[in-house]
């Protein structure tokens, strides 16, 4: 098999594989989110309602895909794309199993993070060329979260970094073989990281962006049909994405016991975190948003450069 | 905080174990209460003559325009509704033409299975509205309180009235 | 300005008029203050004791005592307070008494929701029946096919006798019965008589007395889309209210007007409405099949597009306005047709007589009084006017002006003339001088001198009169006894009188009587004394077609110019051409053309034989201005949208006019366009356009509402038909909207579509609406008068004295009989006024009955312009040897020229 062939039988598996689940999410949030409220959530489509993912995706289709006359038509028809994009690329760098990667980029991490930077472009052009001051308020929130978790998302890598000593995914989580899985070590590192991860999909509680009690429906407001759709699937597509992230640089990626293939042990992980995703969603209350800047820049930028600090430390003694 | 979150969250997995609440709605029903604010109907009174007499009360009470209505009497001068349309497309069930209706004709009751396919069929004439007997209130008989007399009723014979004055008494 | 005071109420300090009483001031002042037995028409009596106000002695003052408001005069530094709670607890307790009987009927009451007992009960915060006892009842009377009776609601207030007896002068309704059982109704069941007891529902504060052609198409006063409109029924034009629902007018009310109808309106205006939603209606084109003569309704477009066939071939048309059109449709036609082709539907000898009326009132020195003036004349001469049955509420305002000079007596007194009770204590039957010279007996003889003669002979008195005061109106030579004393009692009440009023008018078709009258006012003003001077005219727009300046140009001139030059196409305007000419004329006429197109709402006789009919909107479903008799032009607007099929005669006529190619007619969209085009091309209009605010015109951006804010089913109603709701139809030709969005606060005077206040939902709602209390509208009572008098020069008197009448032996001088149910060509549709309507008749004197031996209700053989017809005979006592009374315009009698001669068979 020539490697290009397999590159590509990889990138559309992994693509496959990817809007599987980002669509299947649609059910499980649902789901759980009704089970967690003492609930029973869409249970009448199909076998224990899985097939609502498919009644979704028919109706989003056939949705009027309705533009508003005063939008910025152009800007407006992009946006929804360039969060597909940005998180399906950031996927390219990601290994589910040895060998099973779409491309081993020895600045992996850091395409990662470019990426997902980019990601914020979707949001402000959405809200902006919507022409709707709600939209235009949620879309200016998204910008100013995503900038500011941002920051210490890239500080809290760096002490994974420092330990795996490369930016390559592969090299970490290999690494984590050798030492032990990066969430001891590097628990400060975690903590923000998953945090800075929330903010970055602008989940709850931290979708100040949206925040429906106050902006009506936020950055996306004016969206409709499948442009609605991609925001959204882009958001699942985003909880998967950082999932994949958190299990690869903290808790080993594909590493675990034997009985089990490598990808089915990274697919596990990942479920694990997408479900504490919308447990948290189920549980928490979304914060106000001077509290939720006041909390990035107060408290876990100076918890980042700490962490930073120690474990760098922590390894030059050691070394 | 940070803890007081973790048991938030906490707290909230184990829900996971509760039983649901939802009540599986086709398969399984709710008993309503009778005061339960449901489909409009219009009532006739012991006598089993139509209640409504049409004073349009019902109808500047509906705070979405759904009741219309033609008043008509019949030759004795007795008033009815001509026609009386609900518009169920539109009725919110407030249940404020109840609240307005001053011979207690209009009554919302507990039945509430009232979709269908086709919005024209939810606008009710009186033919689908008006029921064969008095709804919540059994005894009670606008016109034997009325001072109007109507066929069956003269002057000075409904309750609490005295006979029709003498008008060539000089009598004190 | 009168004498002012200042007044302390609730401890603001207020300027007001002295003359007043309390109670009229405080609702000046736009304070709410309950009352039911005082009207501001009517004066007050002290009735009902609902008025209650403390009254303080001065600043030190803690105390007070209870007065009644409407019996208090106004005193400079008066301190009052109307929220004093023993006063507060006074009226309250006087709602309590009041509502010890009133029955538990509001639902089934048609004053509920505009009743004022009702307002004032929630005004005065009475909300429970504590007294535990048996209601007394009373049974009803059957009151005529206009009023309903429903004694039971009773509270004894009294306006109603007062208004009918005292204010209209009637005669068989009053207040029977003792202590709690006083009753208000008639000796025994029948038709009220009198010919304004409608008003008695607008004066009724409750619903004893309501509307029983509304009661029939019951609607709440909410649910109800209004109108300013102008009743059609006769010239006076009254302003008034149109009321719709469902498509169906449901009812009129008075629109105040402080200058022409104030508070009241005549029966016929209030209850003549119903011809619009008579079975007669053309509510679609029609165009008549040539093979089967039947009538086929057509769509507005298809019509349009056969008229464009109709006018094609045709080489001159000739247009038939009408005095029952507005001025928009007949300016439109005349446009169209153009003025030498245009004729005003009338006879000949009418617009002889009301264009020299009006070039009398254009060109001479009196001036034309409204109708709130001729109530303040204090001595009137009427000449050759039956005016309660030609224009009914210039009677009524001379019920008022008979007043005017015993009123004064009471000022020696020093009793205020609002103290209605002690001035008719006082006065007691005492009238101020009246003269009536008709050939038959009026209703206002009970009120009056009169004379009873032929037209010739009332006039010959009237130029004995004018002689009096000026030797510049001739001689009358060889007058009798009873006119030189008449003519000179006349002239010694004239010449004592303040402010003098001539009354005349064409009916009986007699140019001498209104030269007569003519010459009394100028011979008055020549000697220096001033004199008003009205005519009344036949028609609600005739003053509107004697301004066009069409002279002469009526339909006997139009049958003539036909004969001299031919035309195919005939387009009649609103007119049923058989009420103005003789049938076989007018059938000749109309078999003349090839094409006769009538644009009318009511079937009639000429539409019959049209050959394509446009349905026109009747007053309801159009908008356009009238000019009344006093010069008076007055908007009206559309009450509602009758859909494609009926239009504006105006918008018709443009439409057909775009239609054969004359595109220069496109700008020509909405009202303003054609009120524009009017008064450019003639400047006698000029400023009708501003009568009424423009189209444009919004108050904070909105339209002025048709509706009440709390119009319901708008969601409902039209969903029979289908559950999506219609656009509602928008309004481009007046400023206001068809729906209950817009401006919620009070419109301009000209555009008040119904009067509402919070708190106020009857008609008293009016006193919200008044500058002062009885005064003018706020921002001007409405219209604007088009004829002013000519000062400064000397007046023309006319010469031509007629010679006396002098009977003939076995020939009969026709005089017309008017009345005021029947002679009227819109009101008789209505079927409470058709009942009324009396059937064809002769009225032959008692004199001459005897010396043919007739008897009433006898059929005697009338032979007519060639013609013998067979009617019933009745008999009258005061009309003169040789006259013979001929009915006007009732249905079924046929049309016999007033002025001819006629012979009498024994049947």
């Amino acid at each position: 098999m020539s490697p290009l062939l397999q590159t590509i039988i990889i990138t559309v598996v992994v693509l496959l594989v990817l809007m599987t689940i980002a669509a299947n999410l649609i059910w499980v949030e649902r789901r759980m989110l009704a089970l967690w409220q003492d609930r029973l959530g869409p249970n009448r489509v199909g076998p224990l309602g899985l097939v609502q993912v498919v009644a979704d995706m028919v109706k989003i289709f056939f949705k009027e895909d309705w533009i508003p006359k005063f939008a910025d038509r152009p800007v407006f028809f992009i946006a929804p794309t360039i969060v597909i994009i940005t998180v399906l690329m950031s996927f390219a760098v990601i290994p589910f199993a040895p060998g099973i990667s779409v491309v081993n980029l020895n600045v992996g991490l850091l395409f990662f993070l470019a990426m997902s930077s980019l990601g914020v472009y979707s949001v402000v052009l959405g809200g902006w060329s919507s022409n709707n001051k709600y939209s235009l308020l949620g879309s200016l929130r998204a910008a100013a979260q995503m900038i500011s978790y941002e920051v210490f998302m890239g500080l809290s890598l760096m002490g994974v970094v420092i330990l795996a000593g490369s930016f390559n995914l592969n090299d970490i989580v290999e690494a984590q073989g050798r030492i032990t899985w990066f969430f001891i070590p590097q628990i400060l590192g975690f903590f923000v990281f998953f945090l800075a991860g929330i903010a970055e999909t602008h989940r709850l509680p931290f979708d100040l962006p949206e925040a429906e009690s106050e902006l009506i429906s936020g950055f996306h407001s004016e969206y409709s049909g499948m442009k609605f759709g991609m925001f959204f699937v882009g958001e699942y597509l985003g909880i998967t994405l950082i999932s994949s992230m958190i299990v690869t640089l903290f808790f080993g990626g594909w590493l675990g016991p034997s009985f089990l293939p490598p990808v089915v042990w990274f697919l596990l992980k990942m479920a694990v975190f997408i479900l504490i995703f919308v447990l948290l969603r189920a549980a928490l209350p979304r914060p106000r948003y001077d509290q939720l800047m006041s909390y990035g820049w107060k408290f876990l930028l100076p918890l980042s450069l700490l962490n930073l600090v120690v474990t760098g430390l922590v390894v030059l003694l050691l070394k | 905080m940070l803890l007081s979150n973790l048991r938030t969250i906490w707290l909230t997995f184990l829900h996971l174990f509760r039983k649901a609440v939802t009540i599986e709605y086709p398969e399984e029903k709710e008993k309503l209460p009778a005061r339960w604010r449901g489909r409009i109907v219009l009532t006739r009174d012991p006598d089993g003559q139509e209640r409504c007499v049409a004073c349009y009360l019902c109808a500047v009470a509906c705070p979405v325009d759904c009741i219309s209505l033609q008043a008509t009497q019949d030759e004795t001068g007795r008033r009815y509704p001509e026609f009386f349309r609900i518009n169920f497309s539109r009725c919110i069930f407030c249940g404020f033409c109840e609240e307005a209706c001053p011979t207690y004709a209009i009554q919302l009751t507990p039945e509430y299975e009232m979709s269908e396919y086709v919005r024209q069929n939810m606008v009710y004439e009186k033919e689908h509205l008006l029921i064969n007997g008095p709804g919540k209130y059994h005894d009670y008989n606008f016109y034997r309180v009325s001072g109007l007399a109507i066929g069956g009723k003269a002057k000075g014979e409904a309750m609490n009235e005295d006979p029709p004055v003498d008008l060539r008494s000089l009598l004190p | 300005m009168a004498k002012t005071a200042k007044i302390t109420v609730d401890g603001k300090t207020y300027e007001v008029d002295a003359t007043k009483n309390l109670l009229e001031v405080c609702l000046s002042l736009k304070l709410d203050l309950p009352y039911f037995c005082w009207h501001p028409a009517m004066g007050s009596v002290g009735a009902c004791r609902q008025c209650a106000v403390k009254k303080f002695r001065d600043e030190n003052d803690k105390v007070g005592k209870l007065f009644m408001a409407c019996m208090e005069p106004i005193v400079d530094g008066m301190i009052i307070s109307i929220q004093d709670a023993e006063a507060k607890e006074f009226r309250k307790g006087v709602i309590e008494w009041l509502m010890t009987n009133h029955p538990h009927d509001c639902p089934v009451c048609d004053e509920g929701g505009e009743c004022h007992l009702q307002d004032m009960t929630v005004m005065t915060g009475h909300d429970y029946r504590r007294y535990r006892f048996k209601k007394r009842t009373y049974k009803n009377q059957y009151l005529g096919p206009f009023i309903n009776h429903e004694m039971n609601r009773c509270i004894q207030c009294y306006r109603c006798v007062r208004y009918y007896r005292d204010y209209a002068g009637g005669k068989d309704f009053d207040v029977f019965g003792v202590h709690n059982t006083v009753y208000f109704g008639r000796h025994e069941d029948g038709v009220l008589e009198n010919e304004f007891s409608g008003n008695l529902v607008e004066v009724c504060p409750t619903g004893v007395f309501t509307d029983k052609t509304l009661g029939k198409h019951y609607t709440r006063k909410w649910d109800q889309t209004y109108a300013p409109s102008i009743c059609v029924h006769c010239s006076v034009g009254c302003n008034t209210i149109a009321a719709e629902r469902y498509g169906l007018l449901r009812r009129v009310q008075s629109r105040y007007n402080g200058e022409v109808n104030g508070y009241f309106l005549c029966d016929r205006g209030r209850f003549g409405y119903e011809f619009v939603n008579s079975p007669k209606r053309i509510r679609k084109p029609l165009r008549k099949n040539k093979e089967t003569r039947q009538f086929e309704e057509l769509g507005s477009e298809d019509a349009l597009k056969y008229i464009r066939k109709l006018l094609s071939d045709s080489k001159r048309i000739i247009g038939i306005g009408s005095a029952r059109a507005s001025l928009e449709s007949n300016f439109t036609l005349l446009s169209f047709v153009e003025k030498q082709n245009f004729y005003w539907g009338e006879s000949d000898r009418n617009i002889q007589l009301i264009q020299k009326q009006y070039d009398i009132l254009r060109n001479g020195p009196a001036r034309t009084p409204s109708l709130r003036d001729i109530e303040k004349c204090d001595v009137v001469i009427v000449l050759g006017e039956d005016l309660t049955n030609t224009a009914p509420m210039i009677a009524l305002a001379l019920r008022q002006s008979v007043r005017q000079e015993p009123v004064q007596s009471a000022t020696p007194y020093r009793i205020p003339h609002w103290q209605d009770q002690a001035v008719r204590e006082l006065t007691q039957d005492e009238k101020g001088p009246i003269f009536i010279a008709t050939p038959l007996a009026t209703r206002l003889d009970e009120i009056s001198e009169t004379y009873r003669a032929a037209a010739d002979d009332i006039a010959r008195l009237g130029f004995m009169v004018a002689n009096s005061f000026s030797d510049r109106s001739p001689l009358v030579s060889g007058a009798t006894d009873e006119q030189k004393k008449l003519s000179g009692k006349i002239s010694e009440a004239l010449k004592k009188a303040k402010r003098p009023l001539i009354i005349a008018g064409p009916s009986l078709q007699s140019e001498a009587v209104i030269e007569a009258a003519a010459n009394i006012a100028n011979a008055m003003i020549t000697s220096g004394k001033t004199c008003e001077l009205c005519f009344t005219v036949p028609e609600v727009n005739s003053m509107g077609m004697a301004m066009m300046d069409i002279t002469h140009q009526g339909i006997e001139s139009a049958f003539e110019a036909l004969k001299n030059k031919p035309a195919d196409t005939l387009i009649i305007l609103e007119n049923d051409l058989y009420r103005r000419a003789e049938e076989q004329a007018v059938d000749s006429f109309l078999g003349k053309f090839k094409n006769v197109i009538v644009l009318d709402y009511l079937e009639n006789s000429t539409s019959l034989k049209a050959d394509a009919v446009l349905s026109s909107g009747s007053f309801a479903e159009s908008d356009g201005t009238f000019v009344n008799n006093e010069g008076r032009a007055q908007r009206f607007y559309q009450v509602y949208d009758a859909g494609e099929n009926i239009k504006e005669s105006w918008r018709w006529l443009r439409d057909i006019m775009l239609n054969s190619g004359l595109h220069e007619f496109g700008k020509w969209k909405i009202l303003s366009d054609f009120t524009n085009a009017l008064s450019k091309a003639m400047p006698v209009f000029d400023g009708i356009n501003n009568i009424t605010p423009p189209p444009g015109f919004r108050i904070a951006g909105e339209k002025i509402p048709r509706e009440p804010f709390r119009y319901s089913g708008r969601t409902a109603m039209f969903a029979n038909k289908s559950v999506h709701e219609p656009k509602p139809p928008e309004d481009i030709d007046s400023p206001l909207s068809f729906t209950m969005e817009g401006y919620r606060g009070k419109p301009p005077s000209s555009i008040i579509p119904f009067f509402w206040s919070p708190g106020w939902n009857s008609q008293q709602a009016i006193n919200k609406y008044q500058i002062e209390i009885g005064g003018a509208l706020h921002g001007g009572d409405p219209g604007k008068r088009l004829i002013e008098p000519k000062s400064g020069k000397t007046p023309a008197f006319f010469t031509k004295i007629p010679q006396a009448f002098s009977p003939r032996n076995g020939d009969w001088f026709v005089v017309p009989v008017y009345h005021i149910f029947g002679s009227e060509e819109l009101s008789v549709n209505a079927p409470g006024i058709n009942e009324l309507t009396p059937k064809p008749y002769v009225m032959i004197s008692s004199e001459d009955a005897g010396s043919l031996g007739l008897t009433s209700e006898k059929q005697i053989e009338l032979e007519a312009q060639g013609k013998t017809y067979s009617l019933p005979a009745k008999l009258n006592l005061g009309l003169p040897k040789g006259l013979i009374g001929i009915p006007k315009g009732l249905p079924g009698m046929p049309e016999i020229k007033t002025g001819s001669w006629v012979r009498l068979k024994m049947g």
